[in-house]
């Protein structure tokens, strides 16, 4: 069976982000940026898949700007075999809302006919996740959210959730969408020799028109803050004034 | 205004944008190596560095990583990249410790990369696929107890004997020597013509014996050894039959030596961005030691010399990858980057106060071992003879 693993550029885990001068999102102006971690989960899991026998072809997907093609080498290199890259956007600053990349994947999952889609839980550049339940309405497939295991067995997916207050083990039926949480697994450095090796593996280039998606925004961002800054705590000298101060903070 | 007069925003961590300046594959090298670096080995360095002690097993999880032997072929288990990826990953190991770079220096420079340019098939073979997995563990004996700015004044000796010959000598400061597999030893060979010849040894060999140099201040993750030759006998395949003279241990250290150019910015840039991050947090006389105008010119020094380096590093990494380097260019960047990784350590250790001499801030560790780096594969003092003869056309070594 296909394995189809989508996977996002994101501004990297360890950036310290900062806003643009005109608040209408981050400045990723010469900012590292990688492949979104948990969307890292989702192609070791693939992989993982792969190694065991159960799946025969792990295909990786990226709709975004061109640059995003690193990305997909990234996953080509930690073992994925072929890979798509959908360029549905010129400049890094415009993010591609969830719908239009579910619309894209449908399009994709037409095509190639995957009994299992993985994917990241959510981007940790805009937090939507969103994409994931988007694909599996659209695809009107099953779908298991926030994996923490996953087993496949014939024509079924077991896959423990984890949920508000402890974990949720569920079965749902492939083809089925499966989103990837942080103890999914951890996923492996590429290596170099593979790394190498993945520039001879396919990616193919595609734009969103070829899918005949209309990829314009339909959200309007207002205004993007940092977050607030933690200011200066202060020293009491006693009890009496620690229990007033608080008061005064109406914290008691 | 226009983009073009507006410029763009400075990114202080990457001033001249490297970044750019690199193939897609080499980014992803980098990125794999400083995340292999960061998980792998920065967790460990301090008890390794606090307790002298060396765990073999790395060079198993550098050669899963694929780091080690990076530039040479993929049929002998390599990843056949470019100068410029070994040198960026020289760069993330280092940043971690100069000692886990310099064992992987050695593997790859000083071992492999002589099996490989002046090895017989046979030899390639039977060596690289697992020098390059990390089950062997190779080191380099050039350097003697009495020869080593001068290694042509070496003492050890490879007579001639029926199938092969004995090798005589003893080889002192030999990185991984105490835990290795194999042996590169550079002998001079009385058959011939007492010239230079190089002679790759297995362990357990009878008479060769590799004893723990202790007591070293620096590069303490990073076992050191002599290696002790009495009356080792070796057959005619032990010999490295493509390569005589002094070209051959030098061909294996300019590749070395270019590695450490990178490696010694890494540490370099550790120190700086450890020293601005505790200035930034340190407050003294109610603002940030970052915002005196002192502390904000030794960053800027830090910086500059930083950024310079890894373009000057850059270059010749290119340049090597088009066959068209010079040693005298390595001598260069050796020499300077070492010697200014060494100054930017020994500043951000001032700059962290009394918190500097404290392990847990990293920053005197860096600028301990850069002792090292600056003195090893040719002292600063030999590169600048190295440029003074290829500026003058006199040599001014004896």
């Amino acid at each position: 069976m296909k394995v189809l693993v989508p996977v996002k550029r994101v501004i990297d885990y360890n950036v310290k982000a900062k806003v643009k001068a005109d608040g209408s999102g981050v400045d990723l102006a010469n900012v590292k940026m990688s492949m979104n971690p948990f969307d890292e989960i989702a192609v070791e899991e693939a992989i993982r898949l792969k190694e065991a026998g159960t799946a025969e072809e792990v295909i990786v997907v990226s709709v975004g700007v061109k640059q995003a093609q690193e990305t997909l080498r990234t996953a080509l290199a930690m073992g994925a075999d072929r890979a798509i890259l959908v360029v549905a956007a010129d400049d890094v600053h415009n993010d591609i809302e969830p719908l239009a990349v579910a619309k894209i994947l449908k399009a994709i999952v037409d095509e190639e006919q995957p009994k299992l889609v993985i994917a990241g839980k959510q981007a940790i550049d805009n937090d939507m996740n969103a994409a994931g339940q988007m694909l599996a309405a659209l695809l009107g497939w099953g779908q298991a959210t926030f994996a923490s295991e996953l087993t496949l067995d014939g024509d079924a997916a077991t896959v423990t959730r984890e949920v508000d207050g402890g974990l949720q083990t569920i079965t749902v039926g492939l083809p089925a969408i499966v989103t990837a949480d942080l103890r999914l697994n951890e996923p492996r450095y590429a290596s170099l020799p593979n790394i190498m090796k993945a520039k001879k593996k396919p990616l193919d280039e595609k734009t969103a028109a070829d899918y005949g998606v209309d990829v314009s925004p339909r959200l309007e961002v207002v205004k993007t803050t940092e977050p607030p800054v933690r200011s200066a705590g202060i020293m009491v000298e006693s009890v009496d004034e620690l229990v007033s101060k608080l008061k005064e903070k109406g914290v008691v | 205004m226009s983009a073009s007069h507006r410029g763009q925003a400075f990114t202080w961590d990457d001033p001249f944008l490297l970044d750019d300046q690199l193939t897609e594959e080499e980014r992803m090298i980098r990125d794999s190596a400083r995340d292999f670096a960061q998980a792998e080995l920065a967790p460990g360095i301090v008890d390794a560095y606090m307790n002298e002690q060396t765990d073999p097993e790395l060079f198993a999880k550098m050669g899963a990583a694929g780091l080690l032997g990076v530039t040479l072929p993929e049929e002998y288990g390599c990843a056949g990249a470019t100068y410029v990826s070994y040198g960026l990953v020289a760069r993330e190991v280092e940043r971690v410790d100069s000692g886990y770079r310099s064992m992987m220096s050695v593997q790859s420079s000083l071992v492999m990369y002589p099996i490989y340019a002046y090895g017989s098939e046979e030899q390639r073979r039977k060596y690289l696929p697992k020098l390059a997995s990390g089950e062997y563990i190779g080191c380099f004996g050039l350097t003697e107890p009495d020869a080593g700015s001068d290694p042509g004044g070496m003492k050890t000796r490879a007579t001639k004997t029926e199938g092969g010959y004995v090798l005589n000598g003893a080889k002192m400061w030999i990185s991984n020597a105490p835990i290795a597999d194999v042996f590169v030893v550079w002998a001079k060979s009385e058959a011939h013509g007492g010239k230079i010849r190089g002679f790759v040894l297995d362990k357990g060999m009878k008479g060769l014996t590799a004893p723990k140099v202790g007591g070293k201040l620096s590069l303490r993750a990073s076992i050191t050894g002599e290696i002790v030759l009495d009356n080792v006998e070796v057959g005619e395949d032990a010999l490295l039959p493509n390569i005589e003279g002094l070209g051959g241990p030098f061909g294996c250290l300019n590749r070395a030596r270019y590695g450490i150019s990178w490696g010694a910015m890494g540490a370099a840039e550790d120190c700086f961005h450890r020293a601005r991050q505790y200035g930034l947090d340190r407050i003294q006389f109610n603002r940030p030691l970052a915002q005196t105008q002192l502390y904000q010119k030794k960053l800027a020094d830090m910086e500059t010399e930083i950024t310079l380096g890894l373009q000057g590093a850059l270059r010749v990494g290119r340049l090597m990858d088009d066959g068209r380097f010079a040693p005298e260019m390595i001598s260069l960047m050796k020499r300077n980057n070492c010697g200014k990784a060494l100054a930017i350590a020994r500043e951000a250790r001032d700059m962290h106060g009394g918190n500097g001499i404290q392990v847990e801030y990293h920053v005197m560790r860096h600028a301990q071992n850069l002792e090292t780096v600056n003195t090893y594969e040719g002292t600063h003092d030999v590169h600048a003879l190295i440029l003074g003869r290829a500026i003058t056309g006199l040599q001014a070594f004896a």
